[in-house]
């Protein structure tokens, strides 16, 4: 039976970090299951928690008035869902709704910054992480923004 | 059976144009199918019956009569030299003419032209086919063609980035070959609405994860130059060796065999030279603005 | 270094020449004046030579002067070159009609202002005669030939003319272009103005021997011969313009963004007037002419400039869009990338591009530039790119 150390540890965003400093977030954290077409959570809620996903893929989206959602972002298995948590307000900026039946492992986000303040090795671990990630993300979104499919630039 | 393809030094030699290179031969429209909302493909047979071998990524020069000609590249399977498939997108006034072909009009076709995908160089390996948008057209023939003869290869994956949902061409194709065939088809989009089960993300994001053995990969990529680009570093990045990683470079075109000096990339006529590439041939040159 | 077999005739055996060039069915061409410039025309006689004309060329200004005596080629380089003559700015290439099973295209044919080939070219310059040599490469020894540019060039006979007044612009020595051809050819000449008006003669081929042998001319004097030899050392000596050629490929490709390049481009207007006059540019685009009812079509080539601003146009906009990019083009084309694509050097060091650049641009000193302060070489990335 694995425990949600186990299921952190073997999680690829975590690969290659400490597992004493992976297992130290156990306490912070519970598995959750969502349901197709389930929401994770809103824009504009408290962002609370990281979401670790272990299996599905999430939806990330934005209502348009005029356009109604508008999926930015897909998240698959492997990924993890969320940096509000860790940016003041800490409120969430998109929906996060489940395109499939989703697993995942939910860490809470005050529990998670005083392990960071804590532990300084974890916190800066942690940041490399999410740095990395993020980078990732913005490169994709930019070269997203230049709508290379689109014919006619104006030119 | 891979078509009529002799390997050149990296990439595809191509199929030889029967006639004179510089008239054009009449071709009338078999069929029309409407993929999107800009985008048909076509079939031609040649109003003198004969038929039309190419190898996969060739092109050709397709005239509207009276309009005017532009370089398309030929998207159906080299296995039926018979009926020539062209996939067009309405982006100028040529094409739009040529979007709107029916069934028993004549359109004009010189060629084949150019160096091609060179599939047969991939054999006993892995195959990695990344498509942008219309890229697509003409990596499907070279996809058709490790197909027929699937054993030859290992692994065989096809990661494609579309627009849109109502953008993704060929959705059936994609379906039949991820079903039955074997390949590993990833397929993401730019934007959608909520109805998309699929990945929204570039997909230049696909290859980090794709299935593949970089010492032993042959990739094919075909898209918007700056989509080529990312996508390039990225299987570079994951130790696919530079002369392993072909693109199909785009540039003007009038004549399509050399004589015009439009297409030039520094050296290169990308007509007669390409529009296959080898990366580790116009790296340099694509990394120049404005070259 | 004087050559063996030479004859000499005087101003009336060049009379002779053209009349049995004439015979012999070729159409004569030959520089004429017209509009005060020397250009390319039609030549039935002597008088039709650009006698006692010489010309005054400089980065941006072409003049004709009057020259002291009557030479007949005492001019550099014609204004525009021979380029037009074989390879016009307009070309049918197929005319077409719509039929009940769609069409029927035909090769087309358009006649030449200047007359029907074979031509006989009376008077080209060695550097001329490299530029045709350059154009038999790039339009008829590959791929696809150009069968118009064939056509006209089948059984050319040319008569250089050795150089005896270069101007302020040329170059052909740094290009080893000239100002003497030694290959190419039908006959050679040089003509000697010291003492009799006449003209020192080689034949370069069986044809040039034949055509000799019905002249009336007398062997060459040892007095020719060194003063024929001292024709090409003179000229030699007052080269306008020089070009230091050494490694000049990878100079340019890896000088992409030297700052040279904003330079040049704050000056040059992109009008294309040094592609028009540059003897080896070969670019064209595609005109179709069709009728109102859209029954009949005609598909032209005609001459184009990497200068124009759709000429790298792809949908959604053009590739070189800003001047720099496209004199950038147009500079390493001509004198680096040409090695990679045909073998030689693009330029012949005619000088035209200086002469007809309307700000006086000047690509020996534009070179020299980038030579004076190269980018440092950028690190490779790998083994084996290009």
């Amino acid at each position: 039976m694995q425990t949600i150390g186990d299921l952190l540890t073997a999680h690829p965003f975590f690969e290659g970090v400490d597992e004493r400093l992976v297992r130290e977030l156990e306490r912070c954290s519970r598995n959750v299951h969502y349901r197709l077409g389930e929401y994770l959570f809103h824009e504009g809620e408290s962002a609370d928690r990281l979401l670790v996903i272990r299996r599905g893929r999430v939806a990330l989206d934005v209502h348009v008035p005029g356009r109604g959602e508008v999926v930015v972002s897909t998240v698959d298995a492997g990924e993890v869902v969320g940096w509000s948590w860790f940016v003041p307000p800490y409120t969430w900026f998109f929906d996060a709704r489940a395109v499939t039946e989703v697993s995942a492992v939910s860490v809470d986000a005050t529990c998670l910054r005083d392990r960071c303040d804590a532990d300084p090795v974890l916190g800066y671990t942690l940041m490399q992480r999410i740095a990395q990630v993020m980078y990732r993300r913005l490169q994709a979104a930019r070269l997203r923004m230049l709508d290379v499919y689109e014919a006619d630039h104006g030119g | 059976m891979v078509a009529d393809v002799t390997a050149g030094p990296e990439t595809g030699t191509g199929a030889t144009p029967a006639g004179d290179p510089l008239l054009p031969r009449p071709f009338r429209v078999v069929a029309v199918r409407r993929d999107t909302h800009d985008t048909v493909t076509m079939e031609l047979a040649a109003v003198d019956g004969g038929d039309l071998p190419f190898a996969p990524g060739q092109f050709t020069m397709l005239q509207a009569f009276g309009v005017g000609e532009v370089p398309i590249s030929i998207s159906g399977d080299p296995a039926r030299p018979g009926a020539l498939t062209h996939t067009v997108r309405d982006v100028g006034g040529v094409t739009r003419a040529l979007c709107a072909v029916t069934p028993g009009d004549v359109l004009g076709v010189r060629g084949p032209f150019g160096r091609g995908w060179g599939v047969a160089d991939g054999t006993g390996g892995d195959v990695v086919v990344v498509a942008g948008g219309i890229g697509l057209a003409p990596l499907r023939p070279a996809v058709v063609a490790v197909l027929a003869d699937r054993d030859t290869f290992g692994r065989v994956s096809l990661l494609y980035g579309a627009r849109s949902p109502s953008e993704v061409l060929f959705g059936g194709e994609l379906e039949r070959w991820a079903a039955g065939h074997g390949v590993d088809v990833e397929v993401t989009v730019d934007q959608a609405d909520p109805t998309w089960g699929g990945r929204v993300g570039v997909v230049t994001e696909l290859v980090p994860g794709a299935r593949f053995d970089p010492q032993r990969t042959l990739a094919l990529v075909c898209g918007p130059e700056v989509m080529m680009r990312y996508v390039a570093d990225a299987l570079t990045t994951r130790g696919i060796p530079p002369h392993r990683v072909r693109l199909s470079v785009e540039r003007n075109m009038r004549c399509g065999v050399g004589l015009c000096g439009h297409c030039q990339l520094r050296e290169h006529l990308v007509c007669v030279d390409g529009p296959v590439f080898a990366l580790d041939r116009v790296r340099r040159q694509l990394a120049v603005r404005e070259l | 270094m004087a050559q063996t077999g030479s004859v000499t005739f005087d101003v009336e055996g060049l009379q002779d020449l053209l009349d049995v060039l004439g015979r012999r069915g070729f159409t004569v061409l030959g520089p004429t004046v017209r509009d005060r410039a020397v250009v390319p025309g039609r030549v039935r006689s002597i008088a039709d030579l650009p006698a006692g004309w010489g010309d005054v060329q400089e980065p941006g200004s072409y003049r004709l002067r009057r020259r002291g005596d009557d030479a007949l080629f005492g001019y550099a380089a014609d204004a525009i070159s021979w380029k037009a003559a074989l390879f016009p700015a307009q070309e049918l290439v197929w005319s077409g009609a719509r039929t009940e099973d769609g069409f029927v295209a035909a090769a087309g044919h358009s006649p030449s202002t200047l007359g029907d080939p074979p031509y006989a070219v009376v008077g080209i310059r060695s550097c001329d005669l490299h530029a045709l040599a350059v154009h038999d490469r790039v339009l008829m020894e590959r791929g696809v030939p150009d069968a118009q540019y064939a056509e006209r060039r089948r059984d050319a006979f040319l008569v250089t003319v050795v150089c005896s007044d270069p101007s302020g612009t040329c170059f052909c020595v740094s290009m080893q272009t000239g100002p003497r051809a030694d290959s190419g050819y039908d006959l050679a000449l040089t003509e000697l103005l010291d003492g009799d008006h006449r003209f020192l003669a080689r034949a370069g081929s069986e044809r040039g021997e034949e055509v000799l042998a019905e002249l009336a001319t007398r062997r060459s004097t040892a007095g020719d011969e060194s003063a024929a030899e001292g024709v090409v050392d003179r000229t030699i000596a007052h080269m306008g313009r020089e070009m230091d050629t050494t490694g000049i490929r990878d100079l340019l490709y890896a000088n992409a963004e030297h700052p040279r390049w904003d330079d040049v481009a704050s000056r040059c207007l992109s009008c294309g007037n040094c592609t028009m006059v540059c003897p080896t540019c070969f670019c064209t685009s595609v005109d179709e002419h069709t009728s109102l009812s859209g029954g009949e079509t005609e598909h032209w080539r005609i001459w184009d400039s990497c200068f124009s601003t759709d000429f790298s146009y792809l949908h959604g906009g053009s590739i070189r869009t800003s001047p720099r990019s496209r004199y950038r083009q147009w500079m390493t084309h001509k004198l680096a990338s040409w090695f990679d694509q045909f073998g030689t050097s693009g330029c012949v060091g005619c000088g035209r591009c200086l002469t007809a650049c309307p700000v006086g641009i000047d690509i020996t000193e534009e070179v020299a530039a980038i030579r004076a302060t190269p980018l440092p070489w950028p690190v490779v990335a790998s083994a084996g790119e290009g």
